[in-house]
């Protein structure tokens, strides 16, 4: 316990600080949001293994860690880097942070719609401080989630979007987070809290591409925290690509609330990281919602990666579906919670939840726990957790045909995994994950250049 | 009269030569000395009652390892093949038609049978074939079982139906032209004009190189496909072998009236 106060303390006084240099910028309602947020988290403290939302996943290693406040990188991101992580040729328009700090001249928006705004959280701040701070932390509880009050409380920069009413956005938006080491010379832990807003109008449609990629393999600690809220009728595809160092930790909340026959969907692909939360929590707050969270994680060696998810059905004849899979090796540790509240008057509900483990080592293990609190009466809701390994049964018939046992191996994996990449609908990005996925496949490049192994 | 063959530049005219096989799952012996010798060219069927080792035979023949061989051998073309792993069984020529094909979600036919293939021809010296040339190879194959092309386009055997999954066995045996094929019931459940689709394209497989193992429950299959021998497999021994009319007496007496006399002189 004295420890854990300790740990908080060094945030406090790094807030403290902070308070009068850095963080003095905006609005005066964000300062005492700020504040407020601060004072949840020491009250709060980190997580312990006897919270029940945190049972599986132990953060204490990120509350041992000092981490410092991470400051504008004086290593420059490469042309080539840049080029390969932003999917150059596919005319996303973007936003790149580096360290959590805007990089305006990596970032391109210009063939954005003059409608659509997309621009750091720091200019929306000075441009329209009224309409960000209507809708920063109204969705994503700080209040009971650490992780959140501390992003609310130190975020530094970020990503602010607004897609106005019946306006549909042609291409992806990717919102690209790099990790560098703070400076040449240090191999400082840093801690980066991005924090993403994403406000949708009525009618609208968009997607949006989150990529967290870490160059090199530096601890450090990213704490993220995405809101969105989604209008009436609206539509929003939104990605997420993790590719953060294999020694970072990464805590990310998405919080999406969805208006009136709005149809949400989240695609979470948690590849590097030590430690991985991603808590998916989506409120459907209006009759007719769909919503759609599917997610691939393929940890390995002592990767620890944990998808929490919420959904919460507070209306009536609203879809939900999660889907989720993943494939672990070595040491790797997976945990999936998956729940569904269907409140009183959410009558017609439809709830599915679907959790694989596809378990290639002896040692790797998952706790999947999907769950259901439905306190209305009319409703249908079903959730299936499997954890298995290679079917023997196919392996021996793929190896009767001449197929050797690592080939056979690697074409089941990727048979596995090829259902989920299948949810991922921007071409680009299902390549990206799918020729990750290939280079850990042994043999994995005879399966290159095939469509879902047809 | 069995037919016999005779070539004397051939150096594995015993195609299979199965001498006192005994295999085991946990401790539970199912194969209890099987012996049985197969020469190049010849068809030999299998037949006897549930649970009798059939399926084993065939099995631990293409090498699954569910099943621990505790004594004998197997010999093909001549080389001992028991430490072989199933694939490289497969890539001497061992073919297996299962009774029960695997369904394998996510993985299309076409690319698991060119990866067979590939690998067949690798090790035969053969150039791999690309994804067109492959389809031009196999669109002959298809017909040898009037076989429906959208099913290429499939997962293996996902949602095939019965006589689908046991078409698809035979086609891919006419792709992969193994020297040594174990159907293993690949008759049952067919209707008859699936039956003699089968049957035609097992017949217009054989040659003097090519020798079938198969497994029936049914005479009617061997009207079609005529064997050159039937051997009866009773609790894991060959109780009895014969020409294709002991299949006739089978149908007719049943397996009681073998098992009777046999079971003294093989106890
Ligand atoms: N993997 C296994 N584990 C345990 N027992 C097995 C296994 N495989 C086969 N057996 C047992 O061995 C015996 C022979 O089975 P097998 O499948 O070879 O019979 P079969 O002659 O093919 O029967 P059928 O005509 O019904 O197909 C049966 O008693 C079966 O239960
Ligand atoms: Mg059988």
């Amino acid at each position: 316990m004295i420890e854990l106060m300790q740990e908080q303390d060094t945030y406090s006084a790094v807030f403290a600080r902070m308070e009068t240099e850095t963080l003095d910028g905006g609005p005066e309602a964000l300062l005492s949001l700020r504040k407020d947020a601060m004072q949840h988290f020491e009250e709060l403290g980190f997580p312990t293994t006897k919270d029940e939302q945190w049972l599986y996943t132990n953060v204490s290693a990120i509350a041992k860690t000092t981490f410092c406040p991470a400051t504008r990188p004086d290593v420059a991101v490469d042309a080539a880097t840049l080029e390969r992580e932003s999917f150059a040729g596919c005319g996303f328009h973007r936003l790149v942070f580096v360290n959590g700090f805007f990089a305006s001249e990596l970032s391109d928006t210009t063939e954005l719609d003059d409608k659509v705004t997309v621009i750091s959280l720091t200019d929306a701040l000075k441009q329209q401080p009224d309409t960000v701070m209507a809708h920063l932390a109204q969705y994503a509880d700080y209040k009971t989630h650490a992780f959140a009050a501390l992003n609310t409380a130190f975020m530094e920069d970020g990503a602010f979007i607004h897609v106005p009413k019946g306006v549909v956005v042609d291409k992806p938006i990717q919102l690209l987070f790099i990790t560098v080491p703070n400076n040449e010379t240090s191999n400082e832990p840093i801690v980066v809290h991005p924090r993403v807003l994403i406000i949708t109008g009525e009618s609208s449609q968009v997607t949006v591409l989150e990529s967290y990629v870490g160059l090199g393999e530096q601890v450090y600690f990213t704490n993220a925290v995405t809101e969105i809220a989604l209008g009436e009728n609206a539509v929003i595809d939104h990605y997420k690509v993790q590719r953060e160092s294999t020694k970072a930790y990464h805590i990310a909340t998405m919080q999406l609330n969805q208006q009136r026959a709005s149809n949400g969907a989240s695609h979470v692909t948690s590849l590097g990281g030590d430690i991985v939360r991603n808590n998916i929590n989506v409120v459907l707050d209006g009759e007719g919602c769909n919503c759609n969270l599917s997610g691939l994680y393929i940890p390995r060696g002592k990767q620890h990666v944990d998808n929490h998810l919420l959904v919460d059905h507070a209306k009536a004849h609203c879809d939900s579906r999660e889907f989720f899979k993943g494939i672990l090796d070595d040491d790797a540790h997976a945990v999936f919670t998956g729940k569904i509240i269907v409140r009183k008057d959410a009558q017609k509900t439809d709830g599915k939840q679907t959790n694989r483990n596809l378990l290639l080592s002896d040692s790797a293990r998952v706790d999947t726990n999907p769950q259901l609190e439905i306190f209305a009466n009319d409703v249908k809701c079903t959730h299936g957790a499997t954890i298995g390994q290679l079917d023997d049964d196919a392996l021996f018939y793929l190896k009767t045909r001449g197929i050797e046992t690592e080939a056979a191996r690697s074409l089941l994996i990727y048979a596995f995994a090829s259902e989920i990449l299948d949810e991922i609908k921007i071409e680009a990005v299902r390549e990206q994950v799918n020729n990750i996925l290939l280079d850990r496949l042994p043999q994995g490049d005879r399966f290159r250049g095939f469509k879902g192994l047809q | 009269m069995p037919r016999s063959f005779k070539n004397e530049k051939d150096p594995w005219i015993q195609m299979l030569e199965i001498k006192n096989l005994h295999a085991c799952v946990e401790d539970n012996e199912i194969l209890k000395g099987v012996n049985l010798t197969i020469k190049a060219g010849e068809v030999h069927s299998i037949m006897g009652p549930n649970g009798s080792g059939k399926s084993t035979l065939a099995q631990v023949l293409a090498g699954r390892d569910t099943y621990e061989v505790t004594q004998g051998e197997i010999l093909f073309k001549g080389k001992n093949i028991l430490d072989m792993e199933p694939n490289e069984r497969a890539c001497e020529g061992m073919f297996l038609a299962f009774q029960y094909p695997v369904e394998i979600p996510g993985v299309g036919t076409a690319y698991f049978l060119r990866a067979a293939l590939n690998a067949v021809r690798k090790h035969r010296g053969q150039e791999e074939l690309d994804a067109a040339d492959f389809l031009e190879y196999v669109k002959d194959k298809m017909s040898v079982v009037d076989m429906d092309a959208k099913l290429l386009q499939r997962s293996v055997n996902e949602g095939f139906s019965g006589g689908e999954k046991k078409r698809s066995e035979i086609f891919q045996m006419a792709v992969l032209e193994p020297s040594m094929a174990i159907l293993d019931e690949t008759d049952s459940g067919l209707d008859i004009d699936a039956l003699k689709i089968v049957a035609d394209g097992v017949n217009s497989m054989r040659n003097p190189e090519r020798s079938f193992l198969v497994i029936t429950h049914y005479q009617r299959l061997l009207n079609y496909i005529v064997p050159d021998y039937v051997h009866v497999l009773i609790d894991g021994r060959i109780v009895r072998s014969g020409g294709k009319e002991l299949a006739l007496e089978l149908e007719e007496k049943g397996y009681s009236h073998i098992n009777a006399p046999m079971a003294g002189s093989t106890a």
